[in-house]
């Protein structure tokens, strides 16, 4: 373990449950507590606890913030309604992608809109470099290291928050968020997650991080709410379909190639990418982001090579075995050709071919 | 059989050594510490009957929801049994995996490779200080 490891402030409370704790973008963070299906189960039918402190979360100021924020995102940020968020990439000129974030406008006590933005771990410290370089660039803080983030998720998420909050956030909409005073001090609360399920995520000061863990874990008793690692996290974001930097985006992927037409906004505004998002979908021919489901057990891991009747097709960024669904899936970027729903595929598993077809994504969505 | 009686690969592979007719067949598993490093085992690959293994060499592997782990052979020899009932009853390894978890049996062909392998205590000790 690296001296230069980072810790969150809920290091203590993951090692005293045992959790196994690997090294994530610098960061020492619980993989998995009991296992990884059974954190995962429990996120689907109850609620679980993450810590998803190693998050980056940066505050902008002044009055040029809104229109600074907005040219650097695929999707609108002068036109966020106070209190709401979005999920927005950030892009290079070349439609290349920094990374996916989400963006805050929160509405302030005194009035003025306020702005912040969570970012990938692996991605914080490139892109506060990156905005610190733009000539509008406004004021920035990181606030990662002195406050912690805390995801609650699953389907009793919301009650067990209720009694901690004393108000109920089922009040507020789906990717919505407020910053409120809390007996522990100054937090933001949001209704967002990377799971699949509805819920919330917490932002809270570093210090007040451990007693807030630890009450959610008691309010949650009747619930059996339970801590989930980054094994579970990533499994529940694969069957909800949602990507991951490094796997289903990156610096090589173009933006218009994700499928994720819904978070690029490109009329009437302008954002740096825009002109090669537009000559990209205007030339076409790039690769399609697809679900599939393989046949067997054995799970297709990141790398591994599609065919379609002997010809390369694409590749496997992200696979597991699906812990709702009991069969291995992955999501993959592969040719047009191959990209329509109810291909028959195969994927090269270490040498052996297997049969896999692609399949409407999400593979899990809430009912 | 007991996992007191057994030899140990410091990659956690366990081995069994039996005589049968003059010949020393090997049994091959992995330990219980190992399956519950691994957790959440969902596939297993294992070599056909007559593949030559050799020690320190992989000779299949097993997967779990989070990754893959290749499987080392603790000793020389030839692949003379594999248990395919495993491959469906991989749920049943943690509580198993000294009986019912065996994964192949090896004809010895070099005696010398069990001289490597370590005895319970040594491996309880390794398993100690890993974690």
């Amino acid at each position: 373990m690296g001296v230069d490891q980072l810790k969150t402030p809920l290091h203590q409370n993951h090692t005293d449950r045992n959790a196994r704790m690997v090294d994530f973008a610098g960061w020492s963070m619980p993989v998995q507590y009991e296992g990884i299906v059974a954190e995962h189960l429990a996120t689907r039918s109850g609620v679980t606890l993450f810590d998803v402190s190693h998050m980056g979360r940066l505050s902008f100021s002044g009055s040029k913030a809104a229109t600074f924020l907005d040219r650097i995102s695929t999707r609108s940020v002068t036109t966020i309604p106070a209190g709401r968020i979005r999920y927005s990439l950030i892009c290079r000129e070349d439609g290349g992608i920094l990374d996916d974030v989400l963006i805050y406008r929160m509405a302030s006590e005194s009035g003025e809109s306020q702005y912040s933005m969570v970012v990938n771990a692996s991605n914080r410290l490139k892109i506060v470099d990156w905005l610190g370089q733009q000539p509008d660039a406004c004021s920035l803080m990181d606030l990662t290291c002195e406050t912690a983030m805390i995801a609650v998720q699953g389907p009793a998420a919301l009650g067990v928050v209720a009694r901690w909050l004393g108000w109920e956030p089922a009040e507020m909409p789906y990717y919505s968020g407020k910053n409120v005073h809390h007996t522990c001090g100054p937090i933001t609360v949001s209704r967002t997650g990377y799971t699949g399920e509805d819920g919330v995520e917490l932002i809270v000061q570093a210090g007040q991080a451990s007693t807030v863990w630890e009450t959610l874990m008691e309010l949650g008793g009747e619930q059996q709410i339970r801590p989930a690692g980054l094994g579970a996290r990533d499994t529940l974001r694969l069957e909800a379909a949602m990507p991951l930097y490094g796997h289903e985006l990156g610096e090589s992927i173009h933006a218009a190639q994700t499928g994720l037409d819904f978070a690029i906004q490109c009329k009437d505004r302008d954002f740096i990418g825009k002109q090669a998002i537009l000559n990209a979908r205007e030339k076409g021919g790039l690769p399609v982001r697809v679900g599939l489901e393989l046949d067997g057990k054995r799970p297709a891991r990141e790398g591994a090579e599609i065919y379609l009747e002997n010809n390369k097709v694409g590749e496997v960024t992200s696979g597991t075995f699906s812990p709702t669904f009991s069969k291995p899936i992955a999501m993959a970027y592969v040719e047009g050709s191959a990209a329509s729903l109810g291909t028959s595929l195969e994927v090269d598993i270490r040498g052996s071919r297997h049969a896999a077809v692609v399949v409407q994504l999400p593979f899990y969505q809430r009912t | 059989v007991k996992p007191e009686d057994l030899l140990y690969a410091d990659t956690h592979e366990w081995a069994f050594v039996d005589e049968q007719g003059g010949e020393k067949v090997v049994t091959v598993g992995i330990s219980k510490f190992a399956v519950e490093q691994l957790t959440d085992l969902v596939y297993i690959e294992l070599p056909a009957v007559a593949t030559q293994v050799q020690a320190g060499q992989e000779f299949g592997e097993v997967e779990s929801v989070k990754a893959v782990s290749p499987l080392y052979s603790p000793v020389d020899g030839e692949v003379v049994e594999v248990n395919e009932a495993l491959k469906d009853a991989l749920e049943g390894l943690s509580d198993d995996s000294y009986a019912g978890g065996w994964m192949i049996k090896v004809r010895l062909s070099d005696e010398a490779s069990l001289g490597r392998l370590l005895d319970h205590a040594a491996y309880e000790k390794q398993c100690a200080d890993a974690s």
